[in-house]
């Protein structure tokens, strides 16, 4: 008798196992083709860094809702539908051109995943969550950021019940922009303080 | 659904799922369904996050013994597989049966 581990080398097995899997716990009324459209739905789409993006988009785009978000990111965010269902608070820090805010966890890999999606391999690494507090501005640089010695850098330690996200600047030449097309100019990077936003070209 | 979302976010080093720019990425369509797949079990509670997790570390760590270089998604489903079978959800002989109806499904295709 074979076992699994040994015997799906391929892909078209494995294309071919997942399909008879699929077929064999839905006729056994285990799970409902239904359900797992709603995950791989919502993992595809709804959670990703999508989210913060309209969250940065609505704020550069309103500066009532902009002064909501900075003053409780929790519920600002919350009224776009997002949030974190595990009860953490989110906190909001703007970046301007002379603060310039970055995000860690230093513990472990605490991260807003209900606005920023699953955490970049880079970000739960040792190298990243000691150094940047030790020598933000190298590691800044090592991410291709250069910052001028006046601007002021921040960085904030997230713990489990309190998560950061950043407010990036909004960038030159999308004072046309509608709030769609800002979203789409958003990077997961950006929120998390480690890459600023391109200027797109005129 | 939440477990599973931390579940999924703290998956590191040998089995984190592959992705870009934050986003988890599948290849081929299968790969999403056979993601959507282990985590709609859990969501129904047929078993724990942690019980794939460790399933699917030592699939990995026999795959990278016998220097076997299938994917990511195939040693997940081979994993799922290992864990259902184990679990009594289905047998190993309904499994290999129902993959055989749908090969030969393919093999007809092509003699088209």
């Amino acid at each position: 008798m074979n076992n699994s581990r040994e015997s799906v080398h391929t892909e078209t097995d494995a294309a071919l196992r997942t399909r008879a899997l699929e077929s064999l716990l839905v006729e056994k009324g285990l799970l409902t083709t239904d359900i797992i459209d709603e995950v791989v739905q919502k993992y595809e789409q709804d959670v990703g860094p999508l989210n913060g993006a309209k969250v940065v988009a609505r704020a550069w785009s309103d500066p009532n809702y902009k002064r909501r978000l900075l003053a409780n990111g929790t519920a600002a965010i919350a009224e776009l539908g997002f949030g974190d269902a595990h009860g953490s608070k989110i906190v909001v820090l703007e970046n301007t051109a002379s603060v310039h805010h970055v995000v860690v966890c230093t513990l472990c890999s605490c991260y807003p995943w209900s606005v920023l999606g699953l955490p970049p391999s880079w970000y739960k690494s040792y190298a990243y969550r000691s150094r940047v507090v030790r020598e933000p501005r190298v590691v800044l640089r090592e991410f291709d950021l250069e910052l001028s010695d006046s601007v002021e850098i921040r960085v904030w330690d997230s713990n489990s019940d309190l998560r950061y996200m950043v407010l990036p600047e909004r960038p030159a030449n999308t004072e046309d922009h509608s709030e769609k097309q800002l979203v789409s100019l958003v990077t997961r990077d950006s929120m998390i303080g480690v890459a600023k936003i391109e200027a797109p070209a005129k | 659904m939440q477990q599973a979302d931390r579940q999924i976010a703290t998956m590191e080093a040998q089995i984190a799922l592959p992705r870009e720019n934050g986003e988890l990425i599948f290849q081929a369509p299968w790969e999403a369904r056979a993601f959507g797949l282990a985590v709609a079990l859990n969501q129904q509670d047929l078993y724990e996050c942690r019980e794939f997790s460790a399933e699917l570390a030592a699939t990995i760590a026999t795959a990278d013994q016998n220097n076997d270089p299938a994917n990511y998604y195939t040693r997940w489903i081979a994993s799922l597989e290992e864990l259902i079978i184990t679990k009594g959800l289905l047998s190993r002989e309904q499994l290999d049966a129902k993959t055989a109806e749908y090969a030969a499904g393919i093999d007809n295709e092509h003699e088209h």
